[in-house]
């Protein structure tokens, strides 16, 4: 199947001289929900703006659905719904109106009921009439994804959208997310919250500085990228780790009653039978055990600060996956 | 074509009059009447005639111009600049339209105002003054045309403008002042030799000369040449908007 948006050498200069994009090559596949993470300034807004026709691109192309971005903007366009980062409405117009209008603004005929449709879904049909003024910041929001569905897209851009919201309505986001991506819709999602990627992302794409760092299928990568520790609660405390026990990568904790083993999840399991066998053999008793693997954030930490993912040395693929 | 952005846009913009309609259209009628009031009424009894037309009766183009080029100019500096300020631009920018359509939608929208208030005027200053309409087609098409070639210079001080500031210069600085000394008040011929000639360069005396024309069948230049003076600067004015989308000046990075 073809992917739904495609990316090709994708380059951004801006007028100040500073090149926010680096030769980006990314595809987006069809139905997926696709995480773009990176640090402020790497470049997320503005790969997004580009594809969305807000950004003039200096060199590459760009398909949404097939169309040229340029050649063809208006097929592309119509395919693409965009939620920005920042709270950018109408302050004095009505929710119904603002909504009724992106309507229109995208090309399509009055639907009251389909309006109706998206309001409910949201839960703004009891703030039809009111004024965005008068709305929470959440509830603005919650305007914004509206306004972005109000010409039925077949691919969402949510740029930071669960930025400054509560808990509450953070998970209420996500389960919308989860709908539209139920009937059809490709979601492509930037974030500072890691867990948030975590909790809805397909695949986690990592941009830095401009350029595309990895783009991977979360569970492999973490699978493939993280860290596991296995955490051991001690009967008696231990002054030391073992000599015999050396060899492998223990910590022992201050107090001497935890002794933690890392090791890369790549490596399965690790050793963790031959772990447990040594301290049976050298009458270490343990009354709990626990394990633990990296989060996706401390990968990520890792790909931004480190430039190899999980504390490994292995260059990894700027685009596609493994998948 | 896409005619439901277009619709959209105009219909959105046109709710922003109704909504505000004592800024929108109150406002500017209740102060161009007291221009009838005083000028009109109180001071006009006391003048003689120009060219045969009593002076109140005078200056009624002269002051729906005036109106005309202020309230072109700041709606649609308005229009466009306000989406720019609240961000909301990027729904402009990133829906399938194109630059024709989004000057469609503003500019239309704009001009649609400046027509209605212009006729509201027109209507208010029979209250005031007697005067007749010598070509009543010609000064509507004079009024469609000034509104929408000045609501197209407006929509560029909107774009260009990157404060409130800048979106008061140009009319409060220039418009103006070259739409009082354009002969609303008075006939250019009533001026030395010297200051007409200078007057000349003013191109809101051909605007006003035209319409003026269209009310009492007499002009201070030539009606054709009013009308290709209009037109021409219509045309600029669409020229530059052009290269501002092609180019994307201060909309899009």
């Amino acid at each position: 199947m073809s992917p739904i948006i495609s990316v090709q050498q994708l380059n951004k200069t801006y007028d100040s001289g500073f090149q926010a994009l680096k030769d980006v090559n990314l595809e987006i596949r069809r139905g997926e929900i696709f995480a773009l993470l990176g640090p402020n300034g790497a470049g997320k807004t503005t790969l997004i703006s580009v594809i969305c026709g807000i950004v003039n691109p200096t060199a590459g192309t760009v398909l949404a659905d097939g169309h040229d971005i340029v050649r063809d903007f208006r097929a592309a366009r119509s395919t693409i719904g965009l939620v920005p980062q920042e709270l950018s409405t109408d302050a004095f117009e009505t929710v119904w109106a603002t909504v009724t209008f992106s309507r229109g603004l995208f090309g399509k005929p009055k639907n009251p009921a389909y309006v109706e449709k998206v309001l409910r879904d949201l839960s703004l049909w009891d703030k039809r009439k009111e004024k965005i003024i008068a709305l929470s910041g959440g509830m603005k929001r919650r305007v914004m994804i509206a306004k972005a569905l109000a010409h039925e897209p077949r691919i969402l851009f949510l740029d930071e959208p669960t930025a400054g919201v509560d808990v509450e309505l953070r998970r209420d986001m996500w389960e919308m997310v989860r709908g539209l991506r139920e009937n059809g819709v490709t979601i492509i999602l930037t974030t500072h919250y890691i867990e948030e990627a975590e909790e809805m992302a397909d695949r986690v794409g990592v941009i830095n500085r401009g350029e595309i760092v990895l783009v991977e299928n979360k569970h492999t990568l973490m699978e493939k990228l993280g860290r596991k520790e296995l955490r051991l609660q001690l009967s008696e405390p231990l002054s030391a780790v073992p000599e015999s026990l050396a060899p492998m990568s223990l910590t022992l904790s201050a107090d001497g009653h935890e002794l933690v083993y890392s090791f890369d999840a790549r490596h399965e399991h690790g050793d963790i039978a031959g772990l447990l066998r040594r301290l049976g053999e050298l009458g270490i008793e343990f009354r709990d055990l626990r394990t633990r693997e990296s989060s996706l954030e401390e990968i990520f930490v890792d790909l931004v600060h480190n430039g190899t993912p999980g504390g490994t040395d292995t260059p990894q693929p700027a685009a596609g996956d493994s998948q | 074509m896409n005619l439901h952005a277009i619709r959209a846009i105009y219909l959105f913009e046109m709710a922003r009059t109704w909504r505000t309609l004592m800024q929108s259209i109150a406002s500017p009628v209740i102060s161009t009447s007291l221009y009838f009031v005083v000028f009109g009424s109180a001071i006009g009894s006391r003048m003689v005639e120009i060219d045969g037309i009593s002076y109140g009766a005078f200056i009624i183009p002269g002051l729906i111009m005036l109106m005309l080029l202020n309230e072109s100019i700041s709606n649609a500096s308005f229009g466009i600049y306000m989406p720019k300020f609240s961000g909301t631009i990027y729904e402009v920018l990133s829906a399938p339209v194109s630059y024709v359509e989004v000057v469609l939608g503003y500019v239309g929208a704009a001009a649609s105002k400046s027509i209605i208030l212009g006729l509201l005027i027109l209507a208010t200053s029979r209250l005031f003054v007697d005067f007749g309409i010598e070509h009543p087609f010609a000064m509507l098409f004079f009024l469609v045309l000034t509104a929408v070639t000045f609501s197209l210079f407006g929509f560029i001080i909107g774009i260009w403008a990157d404060g409130f500031e800048k979106l008061q210069i140009i009319p409060m600085m220039i418009v103006t002042p070259l739409t009082f000394l354009g002969g609303t008040f008075y006939s250019v011929n009533m001026l030395p030799p010297f200051w007409q000639t200078v007057t000349l360069f003013n191109p809101v005396v051909y605007l006003i000369s035209g319409f003026r024309w269209s009310f009492y069948g007499v002009a201070d230049v030539n009606v054709a040449v009013s009308l290709g003076m209009t037109v021409m600067f219509m045309l600029l004015c669409l020229a530059t908007i052009w290269w501002i989308f092609k180019t994307g000046y201060r909309l899009k990075s």
